[in-house]
């Protein structure tokens, strides 16, 4: 367990290593804040949002997830995706009226971010991850946590690094986008070499 | 019938889907590590491209305003359906190496943001130009970086051996880095620098220009 969470922050970061979630990443790392506000959003939605999917694949979708109903050849699995976006869309929508009644703090903090995740591709690549990959339900609570952790660290690190890039002199055609994609594919080396450590 | 061609030409260089307008960037990393992946991902997402903004653009006038996300989200994502299950029952393969990214077109900020930007607004006919301009500008960067990191990290383009590696008796040394995820940023970076300074309109100004009052400048 405690070597699936570090491999999903680190190793197998979700942004660095499987390009999830680019769009995002790019365009709202230019300041720390910012950047982390969107990267605790993140944690909270894919965290709720993977165990969910789960649930909802394994026990509706999946091939004879309705043999106790006696229909053995009921085979839904085609369904995953439209069901994935809709349980998001409704995760997010429930989790913003949660937040606004008890922890308002949080969601005035959070704003716009958290809408906007509905249509983040790390959160569906997550759940289409838990599926591909086996995960049971421990397995998928730890995975949705870890991948939430990895991408909002990764956020918050390019953040940091671009707000001192302000100041560079970078060539006028490198300058901007050019230059982020130099810096996440530097990052994404660094995240590489964690792939090297196993725990004893 | 220049301003139709335009609706295709435009999107190819001048107003490049990814390195200019910054969308559908994670399957355009993601899947070049070989030639053929990336060409199947292209005419993928050329096809629901095309599909989808046909068909909102013919029911355009009929979404109501206030939930046209939802319909456009419902039309994209039953044509992926239908375009993996298509994969999946005739180049099997493939559709494995590909792994979720078909899936995740559903996402792609691409196939939305025409939708929203152009298929709403315009006829039939230039929404599919445009989506056909804008999938073969998508197609042409991921062949580009598709083409660099097979030909580089394997030595081979679509299986054929061009550079003979040295572990089949030949001289190339294939660098294991161009399979990897950071080289895919680093090639996309590149180009978008090379497309950018032969286009140089298309450079970002600077956000906060050095200016030469003194009293702005700390320490």
């Amino acid at each position: 367990m405690t070597e699936l969470f570090l491999r999903s922050v680190f190793s197998e970061n979700l942004a660095l290593s499987f390009f999830l979630g680019i769009c995002t990443f790019l365009a709202v790392s230019k300041r720390v804040e910012t950047a982390v506000g969107l990267g605790i959003a993140l944690i909270v939605v894919q965290t709720v949002t993977v165990p969910v999917n789960y649930l909802i694949f394994s026990y509706l979708l999946d091939d004879g997830a309705w043999g106790w109903l006696g229909l053995v050849d009921v085979d839904l699995r085609f369904l995953k995706l439209i069901a994935f976006i809709g349980v998001i869309a409704a995760m997010v929508q429930v989790l913003e009226m949660v937040l606004d009644r008890h922890v308002p703090t949080l969601y005035r903090a959070l704003g716009i971010y958290l809408p906007l995740i509905t249509v983040n591709c790390a959160i569906l690549g997550g759940s289409l991850f838990m599926v591909e990959r086996n995960y049971d339900f421990a397995q998928s609570v730890v995975f949705g946590l870890g991948s939430g952790v990895g991408w909002a660290l990764a956020i918050a690190a390019l953040a940091a690094i671009r707000e001192r890039l302000e100041y560079a002199d970078i060539p006028a055609g490198l300058r901007g986008l050019g230059m982020a994609f130099i810096v996440t594919g530097l990052m994404s080396m660094g995240f590489t070499a964690f792939g090297g450590v196993h725990l004893p | 019938m220049a301003r139709t061609l335009r609706h295709l030409l435009a999107p190819i260089i001048d107003n490049n889907p990814v390195t200019l307008q910054v969308l559908g960037l994670c399957s355009a990393l993601a899947v070049t590590t070989s030639l053929l992946t990336a060409l199947t991902m292209s005419a993928a997402l050329t096809a629901v491209l095309v599909m989808s903004n046909i068909a909102i653009s013919a029911i355009r006038h009929h979404i109501p305003n206030s939930i046209r996300l939802i319909v456009q989200i419902t039309i994209i994502s039953t044509l992926v359906i239908v375009i993996d299950q298509f994969l999946q029952a005739f180049a099997f393969e493939i559709s494995q190496r590909l792994s979720i990214f078909v899936s995740l077109i559903v996402t792609n900020c691409l196939v939305m943001g025409r939708a929203e930007a152009f298929a709403m607004r315009n006829p039939v006919g230039p929404s599919i130009l445009d989506g056909l301009g804008n999938g073969l500008g998508y197609s042409l960067i991921l062949v580009i970086i598709g083409i660099i990191r097979e030909l580089f990290g394997a030595g081979t383009l679509l299986g054929l051996v061009i550079l003979p590696a040295v572990k089949d008796g030949g001289w190339y040394t294939p660098l294991n880095l161009m399979l990897m995820a950071p080289s895919a940023f680093f090639i996309l970076g590149l180009l978008v620098w090379a497309i950018r300074s032969l286009r140089v309109e298309q450079a970002e100004p600077k956000e906060f220009p050095l200016t030469d009052e003194p009293e702005r400048r700390h320490g």
